[in-house]
């Protein structure tokens, strides 16, 4: 082992960078997995191309992962990273731009050969052209130590290549001071067929972790100590996972099978392949043929009394639009989740953004209002989603659920809840009370129908698209019939901001300037807001996860503050909606349409330009 | 609220027990009323509990069904009922679910859908009215207008080549197809309680007619006249007769379908074809659906019944198979499963 003691770092941000073939994928999720055991707190983000495997060594074939670990609290993967492993010259390139000046690069050196050099784009070695100065380099000959390391193998080269990854998360976990256990016991378990595999990929392993001791290319490495975290019972967790968790969760609790109907679309898929894990839960997972049969396959779960759910991204939410009417005008429980990607039309199928609002709040013909709300990390997506159900079984309406592609991907520690401590979910029973069951009589509190299912016997009864007359639910063309429906159907979703929690407000109560944003920019925003705290600039954050009822107090937050911005990462379909609603306010914008998430710095500097600090 | 015991007693159904207190709306003289009244003489005769019926359409002029009848329903949109239909049979696999479409509604709009559900062989019943026209929104051509046909949309003529329903879903892979006439409701309503007792998706085809906007559209098969040249009435391990002395038949030429006459060119009984419903080999099925006038009569009746594993069966089967093998048995045993670290 090294002689020098370990550098002692509060966090560190590290990016692996190769071909979308070369495993970064893994070796992040590794070094992840292994940090999070060692009780750092992290966050993640991978950013990988939409083609499956893009022609190798071009920059388009190139798939990233980012982690950041701290021992103190972290709220996003880092805007730029510490230290990128790059496997080749169009890894380099394309992630450049995400290194701080001065952070470490680790380059595989057998790849800088002119063919990939000039493939990757560049004209010249960027090795020897000086265009790295400004960056600390180490160069590692990874894929020929790696082939000299496995030559007793009894592989082919292919094989020995492909362990170059391993090699890699070797050094890393020497510069890291991490053991390499988590990943020894990993690689046991996934190869467990194919014991020269283990082998391989432990010796590519250990070659690494002992190469980077023996060339001390960094003088000493680094340790990250465990951050204070809640105690508790911990797992690692994306966001699309906890979504289908949530989902999970819910239909346990409410006592109803999950029906999950879905049509494959990035970045939602992911819900689809976890669901339908699980049919020893209930849950029944239908691969529908298109969009519009998935969102439709759920509402005839939900309308035969199961917890109906679609997903997709905002090309397919486009498709469902008719039938979320459907659910608004029967007035039955269906959640759809929309995982939000770059667009318009296909867009950036693997890039994130936060466009669709409008899509959620406006998307449907006619008057057809419904439930919207948002995550904001990846782990609170199982709180939301739980929350969507909850809200869509006892308000008896569509509830949109409006995830994104970064945190669909993005992965995080989560501190496992206590089931039992999960909110009640109470199914809208009809009650005899002396009155004769009628298709459209309503809970009034909450003003939502009940939940009547066929196979209940003495309460046959007919519903759908046509509008439907008050009370009994018969097709009714009466004008003023019309007129109540549609004000019935406004009034049971603005209802629901009476079952919401209130605004939370993080940082100052009142002052000169309130921060606004929704959805995933939480992790940058909350950043920003602390770091600008401790600057000695203390401002308001009010994040939104309930967006449509908006929380009750958000009105009375929003005049406490001498001026509002409202970021987000569009071309400002929030702030549209809050001057609709609020229009007493004056509100400035922080938009950002790049496929990109914000970085804690842009935040900070529009926010400084503002105040002239 | 509940649902009654297995073995309590059943009252008697009717038919007045599944007429619902709403005024049908359709045109005098519309085909629908006869299938609506076969449905509802059907549906007693079928052993199962009238909560336990749920009728599921989508849009059109046939879509308005379910509000005529008693029993649970639920009337959707364009084209996507059999999606509405195999999300409820899924959900409650219990329930005996209908599915109310129309020429256009099915085969338009609603084609993937139709052709999927057909597909998985999702034990629902598919009742398709073809009218061969757009009625409700007045007169457009449809996927079975005849090539040629002037309506509304098509003043010069359709150039369009009709859909044979029968032979879309035999190429979906379909294990039940019937056909009937609404001009005949004892048939209507046999075929109907026996598409029922289908394990899978059960498609009928009723030729019904629009009296507004497509008059006698199936007239040659319907009409007085054609009544006993154009019915060929198939019935499983039957020879295929027709005629009014039942003195026609169908028998093999090499690889076509062939009407022939008993008693002529030394034709007996022997040469005709025993009708099969049940051979998984669907040649002479869609040779059968093809037959139209005036070369061969229309083939009514069920013409493909064959038995094949059920999309909702395979679902369960699964699930029990996933119960078996699974590790966990409730949402807190999965969030501990695997990797996960205390804190402390």
């Amino acid at each position: 082992m090294s002689k020098t003691s370990p550098v002692e770092l509060d966090k560190v941000v590290i990016r692996f960078a190769g071909d979308s073939g070369d495993g970064m994928q893994l070796t992040g999720s590794q070094f992840t997995y292994t940090s999070a055991m060692l009780g750092n707190d992290l966050a993640t983000f991978p950013d990988f191309p939409a083609e499956i495997r893009a022609p190798q060594g071009t920059v388009e074939g190139v798939s990233g992962f980012q982690v950041q670990i701290g021992k103190v609290d972290i709220y996003t993967p880092g805007d730029r990273a510490d230290v990128l492993i790059a496997m080749n010259p169009a890894a380099l390139r394309s992630n450049i731009d995400w290194v701080r000046k001065g952070g470490n690069i680790i380059i595989d050196t057998d790849y800088f050969e002119d063919r990939n050099i000039k493939k990757a784009g560049y004209e010249t070695n960027p090795l020897e052209d000086g265009s790295l100065d400004d960056y600390k380099i180490i160069e590692a000959p990874i894929t020929s130590l790696t082939k000299t390391a496995l030559k007793d193998i009894d592989l082919d080269n292919k094989s020995i290549v492909r362990c170059k990854n391993m090699f890699a998360l070797g050094m890393m976990y020497w510069l890291f001071d991490r053991s390499r256990n988590e990943t020894v016991k990993f690689l046991e378990s996934k190869f467990r067929k194919y014991p020269v595999l283990i082998e391989a990929n432990k010796k590519a392993l250990d070659a690494g972790f002992n190469y980077a001791i023996t060339i001390r290319a960094i003088a000493s490495n680094y340790k990250i100590p465990p951050a204070k975290i809640e105690p508790g019972l911990y797992r690692h967790i994306s966001g699309n996972q906890a979504t289908a968790w949530g989902l999970l969760a819910a239909a346990e609790k409410v006592g109803k099978k999950l029906f999950y109907g879905s049509y494959p679309i990035t970045p939602a898929s992911d819900i689809l392949h976890e669901l339908s894990k699980y049919k020893n839960l209930g849950v029944i997972t239908l691969q529908a043929e298109d969009e519009i049969a998935a969102v439709c396959s759920a509402i005839g779960a939900s309308y035969a009394g199961q917890l109906g759910v679609t997903a997709s991204a905002g090309p397919g939410i486009a498709l469902k639009g008719e039938a979320i009417g459907l659910a608004i005008m029967a007035e039955i429980p269906l959640i759809v989740i929309d995982v939000q990607r770059g667009g318009p039309s296909t867009g950036l199928p693997t890039k994130t953004e936060q466009a669709d609002l409008n899509l959620a709040l406006y998307g449907r013909n006619s008057d057809s209002p419904c439930i919207v709300i948002a995550p904001s990390t990846p782990a609170n997506c199982f709180q939301y989603i739980f929350e969507a159900a909850r809200l869509t079984v006892e308000h008896m309406t569509p509830v949109i659920f409006l995830s994104d592609g970064y945190l669909a991907n993005g992965s995080e520690p989560w501190k496992l809840p206590n089931i039992n401590d999960l909110p009640p979910i109470q199914v809208q029973q009809f009650k005899e009370n002396g009155q004769e069951y009628q298709p459209y009589l309503r809970d009034p509190d909450k003003k939502s129908r009940y939940w009547v299912i066929p196979g209940m016997a003495g309460y046959e009864h007919r519903i759908g698209g046509l509008e439907k007359q008050d009370v009994t639910g018969n097709v009714s063309y009466d004008p003023e019939n019309h007129q109540k429906m549609i004000d019935i159907r406004a009034d049971k979703v603005k209802t629901v901001a009476n079952f919401i929690p209130e605004q939370k407000i993080i940082g100052a109560k009142s002052g000169e300037l309130l921060l606004v944003g929704w959805g995933s920019t939480f992790g940058s925003m909350l950043s920003a807001v602390k770091e600008l705290e401790k600057e000695g600039h203390p401002i308001g954050l009010v994040h939104i996860n309930y967006l449509n009822p908006l929380p009750k107090n958000l009105e009375a937050i929003l005049g406490d503050y001498k001026q509002i911005l409202v970021g987000e990462l569009n071309s400002g379909q929030l702030v549209g909606y809050l001057r609709q609603i609020y229009p007493q306010y004056k509100y400035q914008q922080l938009n950002k349409v790049q496929g990109l998430p914000f970085t804690i710095t842009e935040i900070k500097d529009k926010i400084k330009s503002i105040l002239n600090i | 609220m509940s649902e009654q015991a297995v073995d309590a007693p059943q009252p008697k159904l009717t038919k007045k027990d599944f007429t619902s207190d709403q005024m049908v709306r359709w045109c005098p003289g519309c085909g629908d009323y006869a299938i609506l009244s076969a449905i509802q003489n059907a549906l007693p005769q079928i052993p199962e509990k009238k909560e336990d019926f749920v009728f599921i359409s989508g849009i059109g002029c046939a879509a308005r069904f379910p509000y005529y009848m008693s029993t649970y329903g639920f009337h959707t949109i364009h084209g996507r009922a059999p999606a509405v239909a195999t999300g409820v049979k899924l959900a409650n696999p219990k329930l005996n679910v209908w599915e109310i479409t129309g020429d256009g509604d099915a085969l338009a709009i609603g084609g993937n859908h139709f052709i999927h559900a057909i597909r998985r062989n999702i034990d629902i019943n598919m009742l398709l009215f073809n009218n061969e026209i757009y009625g409700l929104t007045k007169g457009q051509y449809s996927p079975t207008s005849r090539f040629g046909q002037v309506t509304k949309s098509t003043p010069m003529g359709g150039i369009e080549r009709p859909f044979s329903a029968g032979e879309l879903a035999l190429a979906a892979g379909g294990t039940f197809f019937a056909r009937t006439i609404d001009t005949n409701p004892k048939l209507m309503t046999q075929i109907f309680v026996e598409s029922s007792q289908h394990s899978g998706t059960s498609l009928i085809e009723i030729l019904q007619n629009c009296v507004i906007f497509n008059d006698k559209a199936h007239g040659a098969v319907t009409g007085k006249e054609g009544k006993d040249d154009f019915q060929l009435h198939l019935e499983h391990g039957k020879p295929m007769l027709f005629g009014k002395e039942r003195e026609k038949g169908l028998r093999l030429n090499g690889f076509r379908l062939e009407v022939v006459t008993i008693g002529e060119n030394g034709i007996d009984q022997s040469d005709i074809l025993i009708h099969d419903a049940y051979q998984h080999d669907s040649t002479v099925h869609n040779m059968l659906i093809r037959m139209s006038p005036p070369h061969f009569p229309m083939a009514l009746g069920i013409i493909r019944a064959v038995k094949a594993p059920t999309y909702d069966q395979l679902v369960e089967q699964q699930y029990q198979a996933s119960v078996e093998k699974a590790s966990y048995k409730n949402v807190d045993q999965l969030l501990k499963s695997g990797n996960t670290w205390e804190v402390k």
